[in-house]
């Protein structure tokens, strides 16, 4: 299959190693995988600020460039659901929501393209350590992402997967809430890290690279010993 | 707590700083909310389907909601017909005003209220008070609050942030009883002073928790019987309810009762759930010899003139919402400044008290979803504080804010200066030592607490611009 990859701006700049990792991964499942390299940012920190005009001009550019798509795969299920979820409502009664709704039904969160669409739970990983994972809300809640996840890690030899108590709990991030209420957010992360770290797990996985910098960041600071992984970096370890 | 000057977005600020960082009373609060949870979760459990009752129960309130002109003059018109009064209060004055006259006519000396978030709404306590009436909240939970001289912090659970030598200590002042830490000889302090209140008292005031249109009826739950006492007992009875709180019909509480206990409480009912339909009728022994019902409608009707977010007044304040929000749990109910806390205050308060003045209430969300997912009635509630967010940047753009998403547009539509900017990720990075004790590094409400990942040299693109060429050239070779 031909495969689109939509790597969000702060995983291009910051965690460019994800975004290689899905391609790791989905060429060893016989994919060809593709990247415009006009894509830009999804839109959603104006969106989610309340500036939809702002917003729509930038999803604009990206309806453009995801036009000739097959299939749209998702590094982060935030950004994931702002093409998914979000695009159709800030397109509604719009000259291209046609386009918004066409975009949003050829979009997959990573984990779920290949549970879900490819009917794929072992991508023949192997990666040695004890880990628990953190549902990212948009993904969770938005796209309904639960399970996929998880059955693909537990098809990775050697890792060892214990659930925390807060995993579905907010780890605080929020995009520009991180910054404009920066003592709520980091009072999330310190919750949603104290879970972590009872699990005694070496890794947190999540989906979600924005809320693994919020709980790296937070770790990194106070903790020290516990490491953030995307899913796709541990499914594309051998 | 809720005693500063200046703006409400700047009380809020204020307020988050000492309540996030409150570690114990954040961990007091959270395992509290923890074992509703988990009551909860097995109460919820014993719904056959849960999706389905949530979907029905939308589905009544939606018609209710539809048609509320109708369903209101059905219950007037029943309701009087047994001798009830009704009074249409548009806002807040109109409707203590009515209490206030209805008190000074009657003579009225001493109150004795239940548990009603339109009492604080309108601050009728406050304006009672300064009229001379003694007034005595008889819900444990708000006269602990009351004594307290404080607000409600949860509008389920009034007084769940206090620990229990707090209130020891608040009634060994207040009342001069001897401390103790045992909670039933605490709740026993509170009853002997409340029931003295309640035979003294000649108005009795409540809330209700549904108006039941065909039957004519109010419906309240609790689990103190404190309402019961509080309506039966005085002459004169008021309840002052919001016209959202209407349902079509007496079967649907059915549905409602059990709901509302098990998203509320964690309990498949409380303890008394009890229908009112009118003063003490011919040949009848007991209840009040006046009841009348003040309809607070206080902005509800703008609200309901939303079609977007007209759902919000689908809420039966069961409070479920602010039981799994993470921004409660850790900045707690006084931070808000507000009647209604948590998620559906943030989504109702800006329409009732003004969108500039409360939409950071809006702002202050991770957007997680939890309260949506809880919410027994089915209010979209975190995406309406997108919408609140977007309504508010729409009337007024935030000063700074507006020309910041335009230059965010100006790079986002450019990918040739976006991919340029890329470039200079890593730079970022390795400047922010140096930023570190600069004033304004636009970066310092991060780093302050959190670490910020240092942007490798080769950004994804870059990485799989080499990946392609190298995957060409091998292929190349390869057919050579």
């Amino acid at each position: 299959m031909r495969v689109t990859l939509f790597v969000p701006c702060f995983i291009d700049s910051l965690y460019p190693n994800v975004g290689m990792s899905m391609v790791h991964v989905l060429e060893r499942l016989g994919h060809t995988v593709e990247f415009p390299e006009e894509q830009t940012c999804c839109g959603q920190p104006p969106f989610n600020s309340g500036y939809w005009e702002e917003a729509r001009t930038v999803a604009s550019k990206q309806l453009d460039v995801f036009h000739k798509a097959e299939v749209i795969i998702s590094g982060s299920g935030s950004c994931g659901a702002m093409f998914k979820v979000f695009y159709p409502e800030l397109f509604h009664g719009h000259a291209r929501e046609a386009e918004a709704k066409a975009l949003s039904a050829k979009t997959w969160e990573f984990s779920e393209f290949l549970v879900t669409k490819l009917g794929i739970t072992d991508v023949g990983a192997r990666f040695e350590g004890r880990a628990t994972f953190h549902d990212g809300c948009h993904g969770l809640r938005e796209l309904g992402t639960k399970l996929a996840p998880r059955e693909l890690l537990r098809h990775v030899q050697g890792l060892e997967l214990v659930e925390m108590t807060e995993a579905e709990t907010c780890c605080g991030f929020g995009g520009t809430f991180a910054v404009k209420y920066p003592q709520i957010s980091t009072a999330m992360a310190e919750v949603k890290c104290n879970s972590i770290c009872e699990t005694k797990a070496d890794y947190v996985i999540s989906n979600d690279s924005s809320c693994l910098m919020q709980i790296g960041g937070w770790l990194d600071r106070n903790v020290g010993s516990v490491k953030c992984l995307h899913l796709a970096e541990v499914l594309a370890s051998r | 707590m809720t005693t500063h000057a200046g703006l409400p977005r700047h009380q809020f600020q204020q307020d988050a700083n000492l309540t996030a960082n409150d570690g114990p009373r954040r961990e007091a609060v959270r395992k509290a909310l923890g074992n509703y949870q988990t009551a909860r979760n097995r109460t919820g459990a014993t719904f056959t389907d849960w999706k389905s009752a949530r979907n029905a129960a939308a589905t009544i309130k939606h018609e209710a909601l539809n048609h509320l002109d109708r369903y209101l003059e059905e219950f007037e018109q029943k309701f009087t017909a047994r001798g009830g009064k009704v009074f249409w209060a548009s806002d807040s004055k109109q409707a203590r005003d009515y209490i206030l006259k209805l008190a000074k006519e009657k003579g009225v000396r001493s109150i004795v209220k239940s548990k009603a978030m339109t009492g604080e709404e309108i601050h009728l306590n406050e304006a009672l008070l300064e009229e001379g009436y003694g007034v005595v909240e008889s819900d444990l939970g708000e006269y602990i609050q009351q004594l307290k001289g404080e607000p409600p912090y949860h509008f389920v659970f009034p007084c769940m942030h206090l620990r229990r030598d707090e209130i020891s200590d608040l009634f060994h002042r207040e009342l001069g009883t001897a401390q103790t830490n045992s909670p039933e000889e605490l709740t026993m302090i509170a009853r002997r002073v409340l029931r003295r209140a309640y035979v003294e008292a000649d108005m009795g005031i409540s809330g209700a928790n549904f108006i039941v249109a065909d039957t004519g009826m109010i419906s309240i739950t609790e689990n103190e019987g404190n309402a019961r006492l509080t309506v039966g007992l005085p002459k004169i009875h008021v309840a002052l309810i919001g016209i959202e709180k209407m349902v079509p019909r007496l079967g649907d509480l059915a549905l409602f009762l059990p709901m509302l206990a098990t998203a509320g409480t964690g309990q498949h009912l409380t303890g008394y759930n009890s229908m009112y339909g009118g003063p003490r009728q011919p040949g009848e022994t007991d209840g009040p010899e006046e009841f009348h019902v003040v309809f607070l409608d206080n902005h509800r009707t703008r609200l309901l003139a939303d079609p977007e977010q007209r759902d919000a007044l689908h809420c039966i304040r069961c409070g479920a919402c602010l039981n799994v929000c993470p921004i409660f749990k850790n900045i707690g109910g006084h931070t808000y400044g507000t009647t209604y806390q948590g998620p559906i205050g943030s989504v109702i308060t800006p329409h009732f008290r003004g969108l500039q003045d409360w939409k950071h209430l809006s702002g202050a969300s991770s957007l997680c979803g939890a309260c949506t997912e809880t919410c027994p009635v089915g209010i979209d509630i975190h995406h309406h504080l997108l919408h609140n967010r977007r309504n508010a940047a729409a009337q007024k753009p935030a000063s700074g804010e507006g020309l910041l998403w335009k230059a965010f547009v100006f790079l986002m539509k450019r990918p040739a200066l976006y991919r340029l900017a890329t470039k200079f990720a890593p730079l970022g990075g390795l400047l922010q030592p140096l930023l570190e004790h600069v004033p304004f590094n636009p970066l310092h409400n991060w780093t302050e607490t959190r670490e910020f990942p240092q942007a490798p040299l080769r950004s994804f693109r870059d990485q799989f611009r080499a990946h392609q060429a190298a995957k060409t050239s091998q292929a190349k070779g390869g057919a050579r």
